[in-house]
């Protein structure tokens, strides 16, 4: 699945105000969906939408919008993100690891150096917002613990 | 020709960067800082980067930032903009380090002239005129600077080495009040630029601001396009802006001009610079060069037909100059009025949201803002939304047209300094041109006196 090209379709489907976008090509198929009020969280909204026969090759999946509850760990600069130390590592977490204060969750690269990413609240956790590789940028939500 | 240029700066020139960009048919990455994250040009980005929270340190002055920047979007130039990095030696050397194109001079050419000794020191040698003073930095000696400044002559002024642009600089009149000041602007400057070298200059009593705009190539090729006069400031800062400079002569211009260029020919300079000069008595005295596209830039501009700014990208791909000195037409004159979010009177500045933006508009006006309806103006950088630039065919047009425009800008919900323009559009001082740089604060303090009398 491309991310950048998801995350410009979530764009659109925020700048633009319609409720919700479906694109079919093929067998693949996505769906984004929010709710017009423009709630933190966004969900399913049972609102009719164009369904848009775009040439935009996707994967079929269907996004979860929507951050779970929790303290959201931020991107404090800007560079490549890494779930591991190096490539083949182990990755530093997993959902559903726990983790304590002060541990390194990630490694965020910038200008040859290897950054840790430390938490500084400890608990369960519940998501991984960037796919290994991903460029970040300064306060971009990187893990939500609960 | 780069195909993605990052923009390391904000407001109104992050905009003016775009522009030549999209103009070019190149991608444009806006770095911005949190406070920034609505800014006009950072939704008309094909990318936009946050480097970091409000304070310029954290994000617009934050190197490794904007270089992060520039990898993680396989940006191929950094464009600086004015202020915040546009004139650091140390951040043009590595964004070259780190295999991007400086849009700009070489990091030497920036370290050279951003030590206000040795770029004087530069053109001197080069042939430019300056201002009499002591040759070099001030020793310790009190004997030696007592006599440098009577031979130089009272009044004087003791400026900072690593100041520039107004800052780290102290008036002397009298000889007893010599040596307590140098000791203190030494201070100043430590504090300020961490660095207490300072040199003493005549001070001028009544000199005209009056600066040469000059573009070079990479391949020894200079020309120059024409002066502007700045004169109208408060505090060392420009409030309005004209090219060309009433009642200069073209001779003196073309040979002023050209000794600028000549300087960055030998120098080896790159990319668009300003050398900027106080004017007295049909005298140029060099003060200081900037090396990077200056906020004024627009006059020019319009009297010369050339963008500056893609011109700076065209120099920074390495191609030569497409046109020499004989092919730079100046046409009619253009003046520019800074918009700044303050109070037009006790000049506080004035962030907040513009609930009503509307701007002039008609034959020979041009708006360089990057403001909107309902765009909230932050607090934590300069107060300037904009500028408004009005071209003619005689000064008097150009003056005609921007009182006209003066009175359709409407800017709600903050307050703006458009009285203060439209006053100076109608100021006798200003009309008859000519006026000295201390002119704006004279007005400015009798206006005060008479308020309270």
């Amino acid at each position: 699945m491309d991310l950048r090209k998801l995350k410009k379709l979530i764009d659109l489907v925020q700048e633009s105000g319609i409720a919700e976008l479906e694109i079919n090509e093929g067998e693949e198929r996505v769906r984004i969906a929010r709710v017009l009020q423009g709630a933190p969280q966004m969900m399913h909204a049972p609102m009719m939408a164009p369904a848009a026969n775009v040439v935009v090759p996707v994967a079929a999946a269907e996004i979860e919008p929507g951050l779970p509850e929790g303290h959201v760990v931020r991107s404090p600069m800007v560079g490549t993100f890494y779930r591991a130390p190096s490539p083949g590592a182990k990755n530093f977490v997993e959902v559903g690891q726990s983790v304590n204060a002060g541990e390194t969750m990630c490694i965020i690269e910038a200008m040859k150096l290897l950054n840790e990413i430390e938490t500084d609240q400890g608990g369960v956790i519940k998501a991984i917002l960037v796919e290994n590789g991903q460029p970040v940028e300064y306060g971009e939500p990187l893990f939500v613990i609960g | 020709m780069f195909e993605k240029i990052l923009i390391a700066n904000r407001g109104e020139i992050a905009l003016r960067i775009q522009r030549a960009c999209r103009e070019m048919g190149i991608k444009t990455v806006a770095v911005h800082s949190e406070a920034d994250a609505d800014a006009k040009y950072v939704k008309l980005a094909d990318e936009s980067v946050c480097i970091g929270p409000a304070q310029s340190s954290l994000s617009y002055l934050n190197v490794p930032a904007i270089i992060a920047a520039a990898e993680v979007t396989d940006a191929e130039a950094i464009h600086p903009g004015y202020g915040f990095l546009s004139e650091n030696a140390d951040f043009a050397e590595r964004v070259e380090n780190s295999g991007f194109v400086f849009i700009g001079p070489r990091p030497e050419t920036i370290r050279l002239m951003g030590d206000k000794v040795s770029a004087k020191d530069a053109m001197k040698e080069a042939g430019v005129p300056c201002v009499p003073g002591s040759e070099g930095a001030l020793t310790e000696d009190p004997e030696e600077i007592l006599s440098t400044a009577l031979a130089v002559g009272y009044p004087v002024i003791i400026k900072a080495s690593g100041g520039g642009g107004g800052r780290g600089m102290r008036v002397v009149h009298t000889e007893a009040a010599l040596l307590a000041a140098v000791k203190l602007t030494q201070a100043e400057a430590q504090n300020a630029f961490g660095n207490p070298v300072v040199y003493l200059e005549k001070y001028l009593e009544n000199p005209r601001h009056i600066e040469i705009q000059i573009l070079a190539d990479e391949h020894g090729h200079a020309v120059h396009l024409g002066e502007r006069d700045c004169s109208m400031q408060r505090r060392h800062q420009k409030i309005l802006e004209e090219a060309p400079a009433p009642g200069l002569s073209l001779k003196l211009r073309d040979k002023i001009g050209e000794r600028c260029a000549e300087a960055c020919r030998k120098i080896g300079y790159r990319g668009a610079g300003t050398f900027e000069f106080l004017y007295e008595n049909d005298e140029f005295y060099f003060i200081e060069m900037n090396t990077r596209v200056q906020v004024e830039h627009p006059v020019t501009e319009q009297i010369t037909g050339i963008d500056i700014v893609q011109e700076q990208i065209h120099i920074a791909a390495g191609e030569p100059l497409r046109f020499k000195q004989k092919d730079i037409q100046f046409r009619g004159h253009a003046i520019e009025c800074r918009i700044n979010a303050e109070n037009p009177v006790t000049f506080v500045p004035s962030p907040g949201r513009i609930t009503l933006y509307h701007t002039p508009g008609g034959p020979g006006i041009r708006v360089d803002s990057h403001v909107y309806q309902n765009y909230y103006v932050p607090p934590h950088y300069d107060s300037m939304i904009g500028k408004l630039i009005a071209h003619g065919e005689t000064r008097q047009q150009a003056i005609a047209r921007m009182r006209t425009a003066l009175t359709e800008l409407v800017v709600e919900g903050i307050q703006t300094n458009t009285r203060l323009h439209l006053d100076l559009m109608y100021d006798a001082a200003f009309l008859a041109g000519g006026a000295s740089i201390h002119y704006l604060e004279q007005k400015m303090a009798n206006l005060k006196k008479s308020d309270a009398g």
